[in-house]
């Protein structure tokens, strides 16, 4: 019974793709006007994923650095880097040693015999701490912890911009939600209005249908399957329109970057992105086909 | 089978298609229902299918009050009864086969079965090598014989047919009686429409002579036949 079941969805869901090949024009309309309204919410959604990587790329500006005090010896500054790493909201925390720091300076700066002259190490432990990834808040609310501890001299952060960037990313990303959930609600309704103008043009058939016994059921399943197709068919030229958006884009967009001497390679869609396109296309077709024979099928009865 | 008491038909424009309409079809009865144009034939059959709903009066087919069939079970009760039309309303981008195939696919039968089944009906109706024809390459009395070739191929109890030889010249019209008789003599109850008294006179059934709305005359000519 079960394998009847699908036997007869499968036949269907053939059968639907036959119908819409034998049109092809008409077919290929609709579905080209499903893919630009698809490609929308995918290359914006590319657009933002690309963002989001160069903001990440830029997440080292987020880094700050807390100056302890000269008075702060070697154990403690390990053991308080230790304390600072072990919080949720670091990612990271690098002890830069006094010595270390001192050499360092000696051997880049020049300044080398100067130094010699000082009694002592002019320079303080530092860390480097590298927030965890997250609301620009938290940035803000970690650097205040850490100034308020008494080993802290000084705290050295410039994260305004990142947060701002973020900030902007994040409104942008929700903005992309929003035109999706829009132009998934156009992609139903397109489809629905093409599942009518089909209902519309097979009435005779679905009249002899309901007369020799078909249930609702059975009637409605080619004009979902149909549905189904042109949501289906549509985000795969809508993804098709991405890539190639990014293949015309890619040399641009390196030549953009050699200038700010960084090597960026723009990301596509993920495979999780592609098969969430592809499978909300066909979901769009199948919810828009239901609607329209909801409305539809109901009207059409033999008289 | 098919019981009628006190049948009455109003369409929303006012008229009244049948007033008190009573009668009984006995299962395996064959009778025709005669009558001038506009007296309530194709009412009473639509009655039968579901096609419409009486107004007033009580209606029974296979022993199932259609009133009491939801809207939503209709298509299963039309699975049990088998419809013939004066137009055939044969499916014409689909074969022959696939015409007569469609109430078995509908029930939901396997595909070897719906062949088997399928296959025979047109054998009875004398089709089986055009089977994947187009049904419009075939002449009129052909088609009508595809449409009673589906309307048999599930094997319904009941076959009703509303002027199926309207378009017949008299050898092929008296040519589909026979067939109808064919399926009678395996026991199908049969309700014919046909204002073709000529044909009918000629047959000897039971006869249901509708007139305005209500039955006027009922031969019985079948002995199973009772008294409205």
């Amino acid at each position: 019974m079960l394998k009847r079941y699908f036997t007869a969805h499968a036949t269907n869901c053939a059968a639907a793709l036959g119908r819409l090949l034998r049109q092809p024009v008409g077919s290929f309309m609709t579905a080209m006007v499903i893919a630009l309204a698809l490609a929308l919410p995918a290359g914006l959604r590319v657009v933002v994923n690309n963002a989001d990587l160069l903001s990440e790329s830029w997440q080292g500006a987020a880094d700050f650095t807390v100056y302890l005090e000269m008075d702060v010896g070697d154990e403690r500054a390990r053991a308080l880097a230790d304390e600072v790493r072990a919080r949720a909201d670091v990612a990271s925390v690098t002890l830069v040693d006094r010595t270390a720091a001192l050499a360092e300076f000696r051997a880049r700066s020049g300044f080398g015999e100067a130094l010699d002259a000082l009694q002592e190490n002019p320079l303080p432990h530092a860390l480097v701490v590298r927030p965890a990834g997250g609301a620009a808040a938290d940035v803000e609310k970690l650097a205040r912890a850490l100034d308020e501890r008494p080993e802290t001299a000084l705290v050295q952060l410039d994260t305004q911009w990142v947060a701002r960037l973020r900030g902007i990313l994040a409104l942008l990303a929700r903005v992309v939600d929003i035109v999706t959930v829009l132009v998934g609600l156009a992609v139903a309704l397109v489809i629905g209005n093409t599942i009518r103008l089909e209902i519309n043009n097979r009435s005779t058939e679905i009249e002899v249908m309901k007369l020799v016994g078909g249930t609702d059921g059975f009637i409605r399943r080619p004009f979902l399957y149909l549905g189904a197709w042109y949501g289906f068919i549509g985000a795969l030229v809508a993804a098709g329109l991405v890539l190639a958006t990014l293949a015309l884009l890619q040399g641009p967009i390196e030549s953009l970057a050699s200038l700010y001497s960084r090597s960026v390679s723009p990301v596509g869609l993920s495979l999780e992105e592609t098969l969430l396109l592809l499978g909300g296309g066909a979901a769009l077709g199948w919810a828009g086909a239901w609607l329209a024979a909801a409305r539809h099928l109901r009207a059409i009865e033999p008289t | 089978m098919i019981r009628f008491e006190n049948v009455h038909k109003r369409y929303p424009s006012g008229r009244e298609a049948l007033s008190g309409v009573t009668f009984m079809l006995d299962k395996g009865e064959m009778a025709f229902l005669t009558g001038p144009s506009g007296a309530g034939k194709s009412t009473l059959l639509k009655l039968i299918a579901l096609i419409e709903r009486p107004t007033r009066g009580t209606v029974l087919v296979n022993n199932q009050n259609t009133a009491r069939v939801p809207r939503r079970r209709i298509p299963y009760f039309r699975q049990r009864i088998g419809v013939v039309f004066q137009d055939h309303k044969l499916l014409y981008d689909r074969s022959v086969f696939d015409n007569v195939a469609l109430p078995l696919m509908i029930a939901g039968m396997k595909p070897r079965e719906i062949g088997r089944r399928a296959r025979a009906a047109l054998d009875q109706v004398g089709l089986l090598d055009r089977e994947q024809h187009a049904p419009i390459t075939l002449s009129t009395g052909e088609q009508q014989r595809v449409g009673i070739a589906r309307a048999v191929a599930s094997r319904p109890e009941v076959v009703i047919a509303d002027e199926p030889t309207g378009n017949l010249d008299p050898d092929l019209s008296l040519e589909i009686m026979r067939l109808f008789e064919r399926f009678n003599d395996v026991g199908v109850t049969l309700l014919i429409a046909t204002h073709d008294l000529e044909l009918v006179d000629n047959l000897a059934h039971r006869r249901l002579r509708l007139v305005g709305g209500q039955i006027v005359e009922d031969s019985r000519q079948s002995p199973r036949g009772r008294v409205a």
